[in-house]
C-alpha cells in the first residue's frame, strides 16, 4: 500500500504506511515486550503458588473416599429416608458387608473409617470390629447380616450411624464447611454441634476481635510517633525512624522469643515488678500463654507496619494548613481535629488494613506466647493438619480465612492501591 | 515543633506529655530487642538478670551460650542451612522480580492491576495457607523435603518485596536515558546492564535484602515444605521455644539482632546514595 492509494492526505511513515497503523503496531510490540518480561515470574507464581493453594482448597469439598470405598452401601442408602425412624433394610447391610470385604482386601477400610470418624466419633472402632466380623462371613450362605453387624458393634444398629453415612457419602460434600462453622449433618439435617465441640466460630471471632484490638492499639501508639516523625527536623526524623525500622527488620522469631522471655513468670517484667514492690514474689502476674501476652507481643511486632504508612502520608501534609487554621482563630485541638486529622485519614486506612490483614493470618506469635486461650484460627488449622490429618477441614477453614483476607486485600487495593505499598 | 515563648501552661504540659508518650512508645518498640543482648551473656541458664549481673559482677557474665551455639551440631547445621537457602532464594526472586518490575513499569501494560495483585499475593495470603498448599504441590512433584523445594518456596515468598521496591525505584527512572543509549547503538541487553541497572540498583539491592530476610526469618513454610535436613535457624529457634526453651536461643537472637542492624545500615546507605543521585538528575 502506498500513500497515493489513500484518498485523504493521511500522515504516513517514510515507507508510506499510515502513521496510525504503524503506531498501533509499535504499541502492540511494546505491550508484548512488557508481557514477555513479566511472563516468567507470573508463570512461576501461578504454578508454584496460586495453583497449589487452589488445589489444596478443593480438598475442602472433595469426598471421593466414601463413594470409592463403599459404592454398594452408598447406592443402597439412596432409597433410605434420612428421617426414617427405622434402620435401613437388610439389603443395605448386605451391601455394607460386601463393601467391607472388598475394603479389607484392599486395605482401604481404615481410610474410610478415618473419614467418617471426623464426623462421628467412634466410627473407627465400629469399622475395626466389623472388619474382624466380615472376614468370617460368607456373603452367599450367611445371614441375616443386620444382626451379625449389630452384634459386632452396637453402633451399626444406631440411626445416627446411618444418617451420618448417608449425609457424608456425596461427592462433592459441604461437610467440611459445615464442621468449619461448627455445624453437623449427622442426624440428617444441618444442626449446631454440641458446645464442647464448637470451637471454630469462637476461634474465627477471637481472631477477628483480637486483630481488631491489635490494630486499634497500634493506631493509638503509632499515630503520635508518626506525627512526631513528620513534624521534627529531618535530621532527627531519620534518627528516630531507625528506632521504628530496627524492630521492623528484626526477625519475628527474635521478637517473639524476647517477649516470651520478658513475660514469663520468672521473666524480666515480673522480676522488675517484684523488685519495685508492686507484685508479691509468690503472686507473680501471669502474662504469657493467654490473650494478654498475644496482644502485647503482636502490637509491638506489627506497630512498624502502622507507623510507616502513617508517616508517609503525614509527610505530605503541608504544615501551612494548620498554621492557617490557627491564624483564623482555631485552637490547637480544633486545628488538629478539623484540619490535620482528616488529611491523615488515608494513612490510617492504609496502616489499619495492612496490620489487620497481617494479624488475621498470624501463626508463630500466638503459637509461642498464646497458649490455648490465645490461639488464633491459623493455629487451629496447623493443629488439624498435624494432629488430625483432616485435610478436608484444613481446606475448609483455610478457604474461609483466605476469603476474608482477600476481601480485605481488595478493600486495601481500593483505598490505598497495591502499587502504593511502601516498605521502609 | 519548638515550643513558642507565648505558649499557655496547658500547651506546655501537653508539649512535654506528648514527648513522654512518644518516648514510652519508642521504649516499647526497642526494649524487647535490646534486652535480649545483655541477657544472652548470662552465666546461668536463667532468662532473667541474676543478682550478679545487676551488680555488674564479671562472674555473672559468660559467653557460654555463644560457645554452645558455635559448637552444637544442631545449631551449626541450622546456620549452614539458613545460609545456603536464603541467598539462592534471594537470587531467584531478585532476577525474576526485577525483570517483571521493569515489564510492569512500561507505559502500556494490559491487565496491570490484576498482574500486580497476583504478584503481591504471596505477601498477603496467610502463611499457614501458603504452607499447606505448597506442601501438597511440592510432594506431588517430588520436591517436598528437598533443598530446592525450600528454595523455590522461599523465592515465591520474597517476590512481592522485590516487586514493590524495584517498581518504586523505577517510578523515578528517566526513560530518555534508555532511549539515548538505544540511539547511540546499544542493544536492549547492553542498555539494561550499562544504563538501567546501575541506576535502579539501590531498589534492587533493598529488594534483595527484603527477600533475603524473608527467607532467613521464615519458619512456617519451611516446616511444611522442608524436612529435618533443611532445618533452618528460625525453625531450630521455634522448636527450642516451643519445647525445651534453652538459653542458647538468646545468643542466636542477639546475633540476629546484630544482623538486622547490619542490614538496616546497608539500606540507610543505599537510601542516602539514592537521594544524592536523585538530587543530581534534573527534574
Amino acid at each position: 500500500m502506498s500513500s497515493s492509494d489513500t484518498k485523504t492526505d493521511m500522515l504516513s511513515t517514510h515507507d508510506g504506511e499510515p502513521l496510525k497503523k504503524s503506531l498501533g503496531r509499535a504499541l502492540r510490540r511494546q505491550k508484548m515486550r512488557a508481557l514477555l518480561l513479566i511472563a516468567p515470574l507470573l508463570a512461576f507464581i501461578i504454578l508454584g503458588f496460586l495453583m497449589p493453594i487452589g488445589s489444596m482448597l478443593t480438598r475442602s469439598v472433595d469426598n471421593e473416599v466414601v463413594e470409592e470405598i463403599m459404592p454398594r452401601t452408598v447406592a443402597a442408602l439412596e432409597d433410605w429416608d434420612v428421617d426414617s425412624t427405622e434402620l435401613p433394610p437388610e439389603e443395605t447391610f448386605r451391601a455394607l458387608v460386601a463393601d467391607l470385604q472388598v475394603a479389607v482386601e484392599n486395605r482401604t477400610a481404615l481410610t474410610f473409617a478415618r473419614r467418617m470418624n471426623y464426623e462421628l466419633a467412634g466410627f473407627t472402632t465400629m469399622v475395626r470390629r466389623a472388619q474382624r466380623e466380615v472376614r468370617r462371613i460368607d456373603l452367599e450362605t450367611d445371614g441375616p447380616f443386620r444382626d451379625m453387624m449389630i452384634e459386632s458393634h452396637e453402633g451399626w444398629g444406631e440411626l445416627a450411624t446411618w444418617r451420618a453415612l448417608k449425609a457424608y457419602s456425596g461427592d462433592p460434600t459441604i461437610g467440611y464447611y459445615l464442621s468449619a462453622v461448627d455445624r453437623t449433618m449427622v442426624s440428617g439435617h444441618i444442626e449446631p454441634l454440641p458446645d464442647d465441640r464448637s470451637i471454630h466460630l469462637m476461634l474465627f471471632w477471637r481472631t477477628a476481635w483480637m486483630s481488631g484490638l491489635i490494630c486499634f492499639l497500634g493506631l493509638l501508639l503509632g499515630y503520635p510517633i508518626a506525627f512526631l516523625l513528620a513534624n521534627v527536623k529531618e535530621r532527627y526524623a531519620n534518627l528516630l525512624l531507625i528506632m521504628v525500622l530496627l524492630p521492623f527488620w528484626t526477625s519475628l522469631l527474635v521478637r517473639t522469643s524476647s517477649w516470651k522471655v520478658l513475660l514469663q513468670e520468672q521473666g524480666v517484667i515480673n522480676q522488675m515488678l517484684v523488685w519495685i514492690g508492686l507484685v508479691a514474689d509468690d503472686n507473680r502476674l501471669t502474662m504469657i500463654n493467654n490473650k494478654f501476652g498475644v496482644i502485647v507481643a503482636m502490637t509491638q511486632i506489627l506497630l512498624p507496619f502502622m507507623i510507616l504508612p502513617l508517616y508517609s502520608v503525614m509527610k505530605t501534609i503541608p504544615p501551612s494548613y494548620v498554621r492557617a487554621a490557627k491564624s483564623l482563630g482555631a485552637n490547637d485541638w480544633t486545628a488538629f481535629w478539623r484540619v490535620y486529622f482528616p488529611q491523615s485519614v488515608p494513612g490510617i486506612g492504609a496502616g489499619a488494613i495492612l496490620v489487620f490483614i497481617m494479624a488475621v493470618g498470624y501463626y508463630i506469635t500466638p503459637e509461642l506466647v498464646g497458649g490455648p486461650s490465645g490461639m488464633f484460627i491459623s493455629n487451629r488449622i496447623a493443629h488439624q493438619w498435624y494432629v488430625s490429618g483432616n485435610w478436608g477441614l484444613v481446606g475448609a477453614l483455610g478457604t474461609i480465612l483466605l476469603v476474608a483476607v482477600l476481601v480485605l486485600y481488595w478493600v486495601y487495593d481500593r483505598v490505598v492501591g497495591i502499587d502504593n505499598v511502601k516498605l521502609g | 515543633m519548638a515550643l513558642p515563648s507565648y505558649a499557655s501552661p496547658l500547651q506546655r504540659v501537653w508539649y512535654y506529655a506528648f514527648r513522654v508518650i512518644c518516648a514510652l512508645v519508642f521504649f516499647y518498640l526497642m526494649f524487647p530487642i535490646l534486652v535480649i543482648v545483655p541477657l544472652s551473656f548470662n552465666a546461668e541458664n536463667f532468662f532473667t538478670f541474676t543478682p550478679e549481673m545487676l551488680a555488674l559482677d564479671p562472674a555473672g557474665f559468660s559467653l557460654k551460650h555463644y560457645v554452645d551455639f558455635f559448637t552444637n551440631p544442631d545449631w551449626q547445621l541450622a546456620t549452614r542451612n539458613s545460609l545456603t537457602i536464603a541467598p539462592m532464594a534471594t537470587l531467584i526472586s531478585v532476577s525474576l522480580g526485577t525483570l517483571a518490575a521493569i515489564g510492569l513499569s512500561q507505559a502500556h501494560v494490559p491487565f496491570k492491576r490484576a498482574i500486580m495483585a497476583i504478584l503481591i499475593s504471596p505477601m498477603i495470603v496467610p502463611l499457614i495457607i501458603s504452607a499447606a498448599g505448597m506442601y501438597f504441590f511440592f510432594s506431588a512433584i517430588g520436591l517436598q523435603g528437598t533443598y530446592w523445594g525450600v528454595v523455590l518456596a522461599h523465592a515465591i515468598l520474597g517476590i512481592p518485596f522485590v516487586i514493590i521496591t524495584v517498581t518504586a525505584t523505577l517510578v523515578g527512572f528517566d526513560r530518555s536515558l534508555t532511549r539515548a543509549a538505544a540511539s547511540m547503538g546499544a542493544g536492549p541487553v547492553k542498555t539494561f546492564f550499562k544504563v538501567q541497572l546501575p541506576l535502579i540498583l539501590p531498589g534492587v539491592i533493598s529488594g534483595a535484602l527484603f527477600a533475603f530476610i524473608t527467607s532467613f526469618d521464615e519458619v512456617v513454610v519451611v516446616i511444611f515444605v522442608g524436612s529435618a535436613a533443611q532445618q533452618t535457624l528460625p525453625w531450630q529457634m521455634f522448636i527450642g521455644l516451643r519445647e525445651q526453651i534453652s538459653p542458647t536461643i538468646l545468643a542466636v537472637a542477639s546475633l540476629m539482632v546484630a544482623l538486622s542492624i547490619l542490614l538496616l545500615a546497608t539500606l540507610e546507605i543505599l537510601r542516602r546514595r539514592n537521594e544524592r543521585l536523585r538530587g543530581m538528575s534534573p527534574g
